[in-house]
């Protein structure tokens, strides 16, 4: 299996997998998963998703692009594609990606550096398609023949290609085998970044051929543009949530909790992910209580789209994230904020603070922060007392790619963890150098056909295995373990991973957010916020 | 042949001076992409710069004045270029080719620059300045082809031994290598075996500077430098042209964590790309040539069905 996937094979045009994937074949776990026995089977995709869907790839399906229904359409889809081709390398269509994607195309020097960093490619066993470099190849090849023309010299030079449809099918589905979680291009001694040829593959498809996710664009940005929130949820559904929020977490807390809405000129306007709100609404709750608690001025907005800080375009489609994130920056323009926190949402981060930054001119470059700095300056500044005895259990840290490796925001969350859990242990290897959940670029909410399966299998192994390493001296079910991710897409992607596993049943391991561990140490809340229950 | 030499290593020099700064034009006048940085940013104040972390982890960063420590980048960029600290870190088996193969050509070109001096300096300057100039370029001349040809050969051994690499090794890629061996070692060879009577490096470099072609050049010698001038000249075109793409990599991708600042110059830059007149073609981009970045992304695709 290993290494023996000719990189002619993805031209192929039988449209059949190119890879098989067995349990056996992938990177081992430790214990208690050590055990093949433990380890689920793979659902296989369907009889009638391999009729209808492009599945030509591996045992999946991330997109389901219909098969075309002749050679004409294929010939149409194989046009479209090279005009997008043709775009993505024009300062008119891509200016806003074109220097590191031509420095990434012309100066890869295939030395596979980024390969031992790339935890999809180590995890699924070192299997060729998920090479970093397998991906960005192919698009390489296509660039130096089609845009560069470079001829029989472009073969001789870059290697031979040939554009068809099943290329294009496998292209589509192979941009989705990456978290852009960007670690391969940290290790690149040229600078080249594998995560960045995915990011605009997938823009190519959706930009031009209309072609991406559905969770992430039909179900994701545009059910944003239209309702306001990808979760569907309306301005009034997230009020009488958030109503709902308040009244339980001041029964839990026995201090009054009540979030404030569309005031104009307060300090703070706290963006969450409003998928916090509908699966774990103690995290909304906890920042309203610790804000109140600290007499922060702040807000949330019942706008279009100012109850969600989710930008899924940020993972595929560079006009529909500049509209989100422009309505982000409008929203507080409106309300006249003195800055915008971020809550706990990677993406998000990285979303508005960082890719957005010079989309942002005149009065919507409005300052935007974390809520980890925010956070952090709360709990050190003595404004309420906390009693770490209350979170005196094993606690580990994912650090969300987005938040750490892509923003840099790495000590904040420690700096508290440290303070207020003694039972706290790092992941090895963490803070910028950690592994992405598996979830990253929007798989955590993809779950299409046995897409699931791959997801934990193969993309989120790495991370399970860090996990269980970091509690491997407790890791029996009579210590409750407390793994802490501050990213709603990373804490899906771990709940659905530790479901999977069974690890809460069989061995008491219970993810959550960072904000939660804060307010559970607190000296003036009832003691037990924590409850310790699957959700 | 001492013109044809001559000749050659002009337009060696020559090529390779245009292609490179063909390059770095091409690639200095792409726009100002969006931010894409990536940590460890080695130009952060203090201990951030040890953990990865960025201004973002102060509070009000924006109120807070930017210091970026250019001897942080330079503690980076120092080992990076001397030593190929990132591959030493993440792919240790191949450091060992790579890094003799680019010590040697770090050496090739401090032995030139030595050449040039020795051939600069004053006849005051006295002898003992000169034997020991003279007893450093021998050094390091020598030194620089046997690195480059054993570290040439040794990234040629890797990649037609290692199956990884099948897939990713071009017929250009091995024959690059085969041209690196066989330029350096015909230059050292043919130096090694010229006839007594021809020009050695300096006499080369003296005569070369004032087209001299009274001075003769040995075949062998001469063959091995004309071969070196083209290799040279082919540099720039090829993905060997990383030294100038690294600048741009590192400086204005991985590191250019700059904020964009009310009525700055990131903000008049950008607004000219806003102004561009995208072609996109799927429905919910809305692009007809005509309407401008910033209008479609003020646009909202899905505003007609919005109850
Ligand atoms: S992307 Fe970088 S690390 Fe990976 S093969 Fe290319 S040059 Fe090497
Ligand atoms: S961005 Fe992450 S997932 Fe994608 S190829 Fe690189 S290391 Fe692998």
């Amino acid at each position: 299996m290993k290494n023996t996937l000719d990189i002619a094979q993805a031209w192929r045009s039988d449209g059949e997998p190119l890879v098989h994937i067995e349990n056996a074949d992938l990177m081992p776990l430790p214990a208690p998963l050590d055990n093949l026995a433990m380890d689920r089977p793979w659902k296989p995709l369907s009889a009638q998703a391999k009729e209808k869907y492009e599945s030509g790839l591996d045992d999946t399906c991330a997109v389901s692009v219909p098969r075309p229904k002749n050679e004409d359409e294929e010939r149409r889809l194989v046009a479209q594609f090279l005009a997008g081709l043709e775009k993505l390398f024009t300062a008119d269509n891509n200016w806003t990606f074109l220097q590191p994607l031509l420095l990434t195309m012309e100066h890869c020097t295939h030395c596979q550096t980024c390969a031992e960093s790339c935890h999809i490619f180590e995890a699924s066993g070192r299997n060729e398609l998920y090479r970093p470099v397998f991906r960005s190849e192919l698009l390489r090849r296509l660039y130096f023949k089609y845009i560069k023309h470079g001829g029989l010299v472009s073969a001789w030079q870059h290697g031979e290609i040939e554009l068809n449809w099943p290329l294009v099918a496998r292209l589509i589905e192979l941009s989705y085998r990456c978290n852009l979680c960007r670690r391969c291009a940290q290790s690149c001694p040229i600078g080249a970044d594998n995560g960045l040829v995915a990011h605009e593959l997938r823009k190519l498809f959706s930009q031009e051929m209309g072609i991406a996710a559905k969770e992430l664009h039909e179900q994701g940005s545009m059910l944003q543009l239209k309702v306001g929130s990808s979760t569907g949820m309306t301005a009034e559904v997230v009020k009488d949530n958030i109503d709902f929020i308040d009244e339980d977490m001041s029964e839990r807390t026995g201090i009054e909790v009540h979030t404030p809405w569309d005031v104009e000129g307060a300090e703070v306007l706290l963006l969450h992910n409003a998928g916090e709100i509908m699966a774990w609404p103690e995290n909304p709750g906890a920042f309203a209580l610790i804000l109140n608690m600290a007499g922060v001025n702040w807000t949330m907005s019942s706008e279009l789209a100012g109850y969600d800080s989710i930008n899924y375009g940020l993972w595929y489609d560079d006009v529909q994230f500049a509209r989100v994130a422009l309505k982000h920056a409008e929203i507080a323009r409106k309300l006249k904020v003195k800055k915008i926190v971020l809550g706990e949402c990677g993406h998000a981060h990285k979303a508005l603070c960082v890719v957005a930054d010079r989309l942002l001119g005149g009065e919507l470059n409005i300052p935007r922060e974390s809520s980890l700095t925010l956070l952090r300056d709360i709990v050190m500044s003595g404004r309420i007392q906390f009693d770490p005895a209350r979170n005196d259990f094993p606690v580990t840290l994912h650090d969300p790619c987005n938040l750490v490796r892509l923003m840099g925001v790495v000590e904040p969350q420690r700096e508290v963890l440290r303070m207020l859990c003694p039972g706290f242990r790092e992941m090895e290897p963490h803070g910028v150098n950690n592994y992405c959940c598996g979830g990253g670029s929007g798989f955590a909410i993809m779950s299409g056909h046995n897409f699931p399966d791959w997801r934990f299998q193969v993309a989120g192994r790495k991370k399970m295995q860090q996990v269980l390493e970091a509690f491997s001296d407790c890791i029996g079910p009579e210590t409750p373990k407390y793994l802490c991710a501050p990213c709603s897409n990373c804490k899906g992607q771990l709940r659905d991973m530790l479901a999977y596993y069974k690890l809460w049943e069989r061995n008491r391991i219970l993810y959550g957010g960072f904000v939660e561990l804060i307010v559970n140490a607190m000296v003036d809340v009832k003691p037990g916020f924590l409850e310790w229950e699957w959700r | 042949m001492t013109v044809a030499v001559y000749l050659s290593i002009y337009a060696g020099l020559l090529v390779f001076i245009l292609g490179s700064v063909l390059r770095i034009v091409q690639y200095a006048r792409t726009p100002i992409h969006l931010r894409w940085e990536l940590y460890p940013v080695p130009h952060e104040e203090g201990r951030r710069a040890e953990h990865g972390g960025s201004y973002f982890e102060s509070g009000n960063w924006w109120a807070r004045p930017r210091r970026p420590s250019r001897i942080g980048e330079l503690r980076a960029m120092i080992p990076e270029i001397a030593f190929l600290k990132a591959l030493w870190e993440f792919n240790r088996g191949l450091w060992y080719a790579s890094f003799l193969f680019h010590g040697g050509l770090y050496l090739t070109v401090a032995t030139v620059l030595l050449l040039f001096v020795s051939i600069a300096l004053p006849g005051a300057a006295g002898g003992t300045t000169l034997f020991w100039l003279h007893a450093l370029y021998n050094v390091t001349g020598y030194a620089a082809v046997a690195m480059t040809l054993m570290g040439a050969m040794g990234l040629l051994f890797r990649r037609l031994a290692d199956p990884e690499l099948k897939n990713y090794t071009s017929p250009a890629d091995l024959f690059n290598l085969h041209f690196f061996i066989v330029a350096y070692g015909l230059v050292a060879a043919g130096y090694l075996v010229r006839p007594e009577n021809s020009a050695g490096a300096a006499e080369c470099i003296r005569a070369l500077v004032r087209f001299d072609t009274s001075v003769r050049v040995g075949r062998g010698f001469g063959a091995g430098l004309i071969l070196s001038s083209i290799l040279l000249a082919y540099i720039p075109f090829t993905h060997m042209a990383h030294f100038i793409a690294k600048y741009f990599t590192y400086h204005l991708v991985r590191w250019d964590d700059r904020p964009n600042v009310r009525g700055g110059t990131i903000e008049s830059r950008v607004a000219g790309h806003l102004a561009r007149r995208p072609t996109w073609s799927a429905a919910h981009i809305g692009a007809d040539g005509e309407k401008t970045w910033a209008q479609l992304a003020t646009a909202n695709p899905a505003a007609e069905v919005r109850k």
